[in-house]
């Protein structure tokens, strides 16, 4: 796994970014940038050659199933790796996440280590 | 045979109205017609003006409710404004502690850094292989040290206690929430009053459409089929083939 690999995260709440860039660097991925919603976030992608998306689900603006839809839809990002990162746990959502082509979903309160697990997972599975 | 009297009676009100009207008298037709349904609907109608009545004395009451009132003109405005302060201070609260983390973090690792640095070469002191000039220089190091330590020590005590005070929030917040309850509970009983005087006692489901968002999972709240933890979520998934 590229530990220099650019990495976007989508949340409205900064603290909530702010906690996932943090355990992000402790991970070592310090290449990370933010974004607040989706309609912020798809441009930047679309741009900005991004290895990795983390994203939440409830934003205003545009949500993140509709940013993950919007990535899939289009060409270029259609194979980027996306991470649910979200207090979404209704099992119609996460069928829903999973039908869009999310590549892991982890539900808020999440520790370190459960990060950890999905990242590599979805690297181990991009690699493989 | 009462049934006969009836049916015969309303025949002779049915031509007499035929009759009229081909004669052009408006009046007679008129009295003729408002003559009908007095016998059978007669009831229905003022029992429905009893419903209408009641209700409309219930809403007036209602709405004259000085409790009421007073919830809705001030306590629910005051509300909102009580919760937006609530986020205001978890927000705050939450990024006065992610900054004291962000800063003792790198203190803690050049602590860790340095003192496993010291460690190897202290290591080689004590094996007895160490020059003399570099056992000054290891001294040296250890006087740098012990002041870093000390310095680093006393950064990362104040940034903790900030952790401590900060969660201060979580008091303030509680009793503000607990009166925002304590109003929804009393606004949620009159309104339960006023809809079981309306008779509504089946409120229909909506239908939704789409997959909505129902955002945390909340115990005791009726919310659909929530997982309960990310191993739940994992089973799902793996059971999609993920």
């Amino acid at each position: 796994m590229d530990k220099n690999m650019k990495i976007l995260v989508v949340d409205d709440f900064s603290t909530m970014r702010r906690i996932i860039k943090n355990l992000l660097r402790d991970l070592g991925f310090t290449n990370t940038h933010e974004a607040d919603d989706g309609l912020t976030a798809l441009p930047m992608l679309q741009t900005g050659n991004f290895d990795f998306l983390v994203s939440d689900w409830n934003m205003p603006g545009m949500t993140g199933i509709d940013l993950l839809k919007a990535v899939r839809a289009d060409p270029n990002l259609a194979s980027l790796p996306v991470l649910m990162v979200t207090a979404e746990t209704k099992r119609e959502q996460i069928i829903q996440a999973a039908e869009a082509g999310v590549n892991g979903y982890v539900i808020k309160p999440f520790t370190a280590g459960t990060l950890e697990e999905k990242i590599s997972k979805i690297f181990d599975r991009v690699a493989g | 045979m009462e049934q006969t009297i009836i049916d015969s009676e309303r025949l002779t009100q049915a031509r007499a109205l035929v009759a009229s009207l081909e004669a052009g008298d408006d009046t007679e037709a008129t009295r003729i017609i408002m003559a009908f349904p007095e016998n059978v609907e007669k009831d229905l109608f003022q029992e429905v003006g009893r419903l209408t009545r009641e209700l409309h004395e219930a809403i007036i009451g209602f709405a004259m409710d000085d409790r009421v009132l007073q919830a809705v003109q001030h306590e629910m405005p005051d509300a909102a404004e009580r919760l937006a302060y609530v986020i205001e201070m978890t927000e705050n609260a939450a990024n006065t502690t992610l900054k004291a983390v962000e800063e003792s973090m790198p203190v803690a690792e050049e602590l860790l850094n340095d003192s496993n640095k010291l460690a190897a070469e202290w290591d080689r002191f004590r094996g007895r292989k160490m020059e003399l000039s570099d056992f000054r220089a290891l001294s040296d190091e250890i006087g740098g040290f012990l002041t870093l330590a000390s310095g680093h020590s006393k950064v990362l005590n104040k940034n903790l206690s900030e952790v401590l005070l900060a969660q201060g929030y979580q008091d303030l917040t509680g009793q503000i929430i607990r009166r925002v309850i304590t109003l929804i509970h009393e606004v949620e009983e009159k309104l339960v009053r006023l809809v079981a005087i309306s008779g509504a006692t089946k409120v229909q489901a909506i239908k939704k459409e789409e997959v909505e968002m129902e955002g945390p999972a909340v115990p005791n709240v009726e919310q659909g089929d929530m997982l309960n933890n990310q191993d739940d979520v994992d089973d799902l998934l793996s059971s999609l083939g993920f």
